[in-house]
């Protein structure tokens, strides 16, 4: 499935709503769909406030596979980029404190989620690649 | 799904009862209304509603914290009530319980901070 939309702050419920629905053919548990839109706001936000810094011309994307047991997440920017991967990672960090951002985006995405990959340089814009198993899935394994 | 932001004053409580969804979008209208009811009302202590929050995300902790500094400053405390298992994951995550009060509805927050 794949989505696009330009950077605009309205957009962000739009995006996790879309993906959650798109997910639930896979009947994932409440927690899950919960966890999944939450991951979806937080990157999305972050392409709309750092990677296009408010700019509504800038279009975010977002691509979702699924799986029999799990759910590959991408979500992308063509934006400024990120300079330091590894700080921006870091709990509680953020670039825009005077906007009151709490800095908890990445963690949030982590804990969130079973793997991240984030790509970025500066003025390359910004990949966030998330995986993400389902309990139901897991269980089948086990 | 949109946030609704009601507010109402108690003495110098500053009640905020929040409903649906806050996000990066929201976040900014709950800080402007919060913050010109704080400078206008004399107020010292915040009650924040949570009961009826159905989804947030970091945003909503940034605009939270905002708060907490503010009525901070001020000499005042934020009590926060009502809150969701799903919102609470959020706060444990970011450590804010460490600086924040729970209780677990609106009549004991107010009972807490002296208003009956």
């Amino acid at each position: 499935m794949h989505l696009q939309f330009s950077a605009l702050s309205q957009n962000e419920s739009f995006a996790r709503v879309t993906v959650a629905a798109f997910i639930t053919q896979l009947d994932p548990t409440m927690d899950e769909l919960t966890e999944l839109k939450t991951v979806v706001s937080e990157a999305v936000t972050n392409c709309i406030i750092h990677g296009y810094e408010n700019d509504p011309n800038g279009i975010v994307y977002i691509s979702v596979i699924l799986e029999e047991a799990y759910i590959d997440l991408t979500i992308r920017d063509e934006g400024r980029g990120i300079m330091d991967v590894e700080e921006a990672r870091q709990p509680l960090f953020t670039t825009k404190p005077e906007l009151e951002r709490s800095g908890m985006g990445f963690t949030i995405m982590e804990n969130f989620m079973d793997e991240i990959e984030v790509q970025s340089s500066p003025d390359n814009g910004t990949e966030i690649r998330l995986r993400k198993h389902l309990i139901k899935s897991k269980m089948l394994s086990n | 799904m949109s946030l609704n932001i009601e507010l109402e004053v108690k003495n110098n409580v500053l009640c905020i009862r929040l409903s649906g969804e806050l996000d990066h979008h929201y976040a900014e209208e709950l800080r402007t209304k919060a913050t010109n009811a704080i400078e206008n009302y004399d107020i010292r202590h915040i009650v924040l509603n949570l009961e009826k929050l159905s989804f947030m995300d970091s945003s909503g902790l940034g605009v939270i914290l905002g708060r907490y500094k503010q009525i901070k400053q001020l000499g005042g405390e934020m009590v926060i009530c009502a809150i969701s298992p799903s919102v609470q994951r959020l706060f444990d995550m970011s450590g804010l319980f460490k600086i924040m009060r729970l209780e677990s509805n609106e009549a004991f927050a107010l009972q807490r901070l002296g208003v009956a």
